[in-house]
């Protein structure tokens, strides 16, 4: 078994409304997946369904191979969008507590938690109470409440808003390394850098369907549309461009005579580039040949808008 | 808790202590020898000055009032023209006593204009008390009724109480763990039934400790307070007042009023009180349980504290007749058709129950059919709601934004 989560024609109805409808995802073990979507997709759904919070209609979910059980609970973290601590509690006993409901021993939690307060450099909070905390200081104890008993299978929605820069970037490198450790991580959220940097795999959900899903990088190479971004510096730039774009077609050009630097894009018919260079390299000097990638972002949005116009 | 009862009775005792002193400017020629200065009200005269003078006079020293009786031939114009004067509206007390006193001159001046005198007229006056028997000719004691109704009531008010102070409380943090977003976390790693119940039997768990605490330090301190006061503690049993009280205005045959006291401290002791407190501890346990869980279930509906009146109403409104209706209908006849009534329906039975209980179950006390009966419907009861509001709670404790409507409620438990 490779997956550490498979959901099967996972569908949930509200009354009328259908807000999953058979979804279908294959979760690998030791990855970090994306679950991208605008909002009111049934992303939060889908994950609440996971955390056994709600159920399916119909449709099952599988956690590493066996069919999703509540004992499987103490072996996912799930750190949801809408979150919050205890208000009049101390950080400490508080976070002793919510170890504690996952199934960890008190010792036990004491000793990890010692470990994180250390590592995230928050020992001195153990007696404050949370009301005292700022709210990124808040989303550090959640995080280590999330992550303190162990899953096999992290579940983050929204991980990093509250955070500052510096603060969201230790909380990525804890996230990378829980992965290298082998945990397996579902990573919901709209900002598309962080997907681009931390998942492997995604999956779209739109308007309660899945509408795209598979690794990122075959994603990316699926939605190539042949297009290359070609510098070239080149004395005679006029004469060149007219024979461009007699036999390519191109999309864009500026040509800077100071330097004589001509900058321009192509879109080839295929992905094969050898005929566009053999044809520049007798007649320029080629500085720049550069594929150009759909970033993750514009793979969302060209997804849910061609997606929304066949509707 | 405690505290407030050292309080009640130092305050209590401060007001009986409160001394009033009230002017009395009487110009005529009666009531000369009626404002006789007692415990609470001393009685000052005031003679050959103005009526002006003795309201300045009185203001003046602080007195309480200032009665102004008329000099007039007739008793009935002196009364009709007397006043009585104060700072401000006077207490009912005061006015009470004062037209009390004029009463009894003015029925006294009718009937000697009747012909009768007063000796006659006090032997006229003696109340008339029947006496009465069991058939099988036990002596049947006044006021037993109430006085076990009372001690019923008194359980059946705990048991409100207790409601609406940890149902709010249960309801309470329901609201606070919705508002705090730590919700979504708790049920990650524990199911919203648990959550849900967990809640109601932990505060229940606290409530009863602290009742406890309450109760064993209460009596702790009553007795301190008794001791330092100087109250008899038997003195203040309404019990004993009431039975002497009748006992001293009874025909010979009757038994003396030591005897009396004495029948009904046995009826008291013959109270199952041990029944009593199982039995208040198993209608206590269904009842809190019914109610809490829907407390629990309105927390989860509503976002903040304010939007919970709407919801609040029709669970007061049984605890309100099950002490209102239930004590005045158990007072007035225990097995009754609206006490029987009460104390079977559900959201009524663990007060209206506990307020007939103390008459005992069985012969001459509540049918065992009805005890067993009320108990059914209670678990049934307790069964249904706590299945109904947990399905509003998981739904409920996940939604944020506006108020639900009772539909919506009704929706969210087909989910």
């Amino acid at each position: 078994m490779n997956n550490i989560l498979v959901t099967k024609e996972v569908t949930k109805q509200f009354g009328k409304h259908t807000v999953l409808n058979k979804v279908s995802l294959e979760i690998p073990k030791n990855s970090i997946y994306g679950l991208l979507g605008p909002n009111g997709a049934g992303k939060t759904t889908l994950i609440r369904i996971i955390n056994q919070i709600t159920y399916p209609d119909m449709g099952e979910v599988y956690f590493d191979g066996e069919l999703l059980k509540p004992h499987h609970i103490a072996m996912i973290g799930y750190l949801p969008e809408e979150r919050g601590l205890y208000k009049n509690m101390k950080v400490g006993e508080q976070v002793l507590y919510l170890a504690q409901l996952k199934g960890l021993s008190k010792s036990e939690a004491k000793e990890r938690l010692q470990y994180w307060f250390k590592k995230l450099e928050i020992g001195d909070w153990w007696n404050k109470k949370v009301q005292e905390l700022s709210k990124g200081m808040a989303q550090k104890i959640q995080f280590i409440v999330t992550i303190l008993h162990e899953p096999k299978l992290l579940i983050f929605d929204e991980p990093f808003s509250g955070f500052d820069p510096i603060n969201a970037n230790i909380i990525k490198d804890e996230i990378l390394n829980l992965k290298e450790n082998g945990t397996s991580i579902i990573f919901s959220t709209h900002r598309m850098e962080s997907v681009e940097e931390l998942c492997e795999y995604i999956a779209l959900i739109h308007q309660s369907e899945k509408i795209l899903d598979g690794k990122l990088s075959e994603i990316k190479k699926a939605y190539k549309n042949n297009i290359f971004k070609v510098g070239l510096e080149v004395k005679n730039a006029e004469g060149l461009l007219m024979e461009l774009s007699n036999k390519f077609n191109l999309t864009s050009s500026k040509f800077n005579p100071l330097d004589n630097q001509l900058d321009f894009t192509v879109k080839l018919p295929t992905n094969d580039s050898g005929a566009m260079l053999a044809f520049l390299a007798n007649r320029a000097n080629v500085n720049e040949f550069v594929e150009t990638i759909p970033s993750a972002n514009e793979i969302f949005i060209q997804t849910v808008q061609s997606k929304d116009a066949n509707e | 808790m405690v505290g407030m009862v050292v309080l009640i009775a130092y305050l209590t005792e401060i007001n009986d202590n409160e001394k009033r002193i009230i002017g009395v400017f009487n110009e005529s020629n009666y009531f000369s020898n009626d404002f006789n200065t007692t415990e609470s009200t001393s009685y000052v005269q005031f003679k050959n000055i103005t009526l002006q003078a003795a309201k300045d006079s009185t203001a003046k020293v602080g007195y309480y009032g200032l009665l102004h009786i008329p000099d007039e031939t007739e008793l009935e114009k002196v009364a009709r023209h007397s006043y009585f004067y104060t700072k401000e509206a006077p207490s009912t007390t005061v006015v009470d006593k004062l037209e009390e006193i004029f009463q009894d001159r003015l029925r006294e001046r009718r009937l000697l204009d009747l012909g009768v005198s007063t000796k006659e007229y006090a032997l006229m006056d003696k109340k008339y008390e029947i006496n009465t028997e069991t058939y099988e000719g036990q002596q049947n004691l006044k006021g037993i009724n109430e006085i076990k109704a009372i001690i019923g009531g008194g359980f059946g008010y705990l048991i409100m109480m207790f409601i609406i102070i940890y149902g709010g409380f249960v309801m309470r943090s329901v609201i606070e763990e919705k508002t705090s977003r730590i919700i979504e976390v708790i049920i990650s790693s524990v199911k919203p039934f648990q959550l849900m119940m967990g809640k109601i039997i932990g505060t229940s768990l606290a409530g009863v400790t602290q009742f406890a605490i309450w109760i064993v330090s209460a009596t702790l301190l009553l007795f301190i307070t008794f001791s330092i006061f100087n109250i008899d503690p038997a003195a203040m049993s309404g019990s004993t007042d009431i039975a002497s009280g009748i006992a001293g205005s009874m025909a010979p045959p009757v038994p003396s009023p030591n005897e009396t006291m004495q029948a009904y401290a046995q009826e008291l002791y013959k109270i199952p009180w041990f029944m009593l407190i199982c039995f208040f501890v198993i209608y206590f346990i269904l009842g809190y349980l019914i109610y809490s869980s829907i407390y629990a279930a309105i927390g989860a509906a509503v976002d903040n504290e304010t939007d919970t009146q709407q919801f609040i109403f029709p669970i007061i409104l049984p605890l309100m007749l099950a002490i209102y209706v239930g004590f005045f209908s158990v007072f007035s006849n225990p097995h009754g058709p609206i006490a029987v009534g009460f104390s079977l329906f559900p959201l009524t039975s663990p007060i209206v129950m506990l307020m007939r209980l103390p008459g005992g179950i069985g012969e001459g006390g509540v049918p065992l059919w009805e005890v067993v009966t009320s108990i059914l419907l209670l678990i049934i009861t307790f069964i249904g709601i706590v299945w109904l509001a947990a399905k509003i709670y998981r739904v409920g404790i996940l939604m944020y934004g506006k108020k639900p409507s009772y539909r919506e409620l009704f929706k969210w438990i087909k989910y």
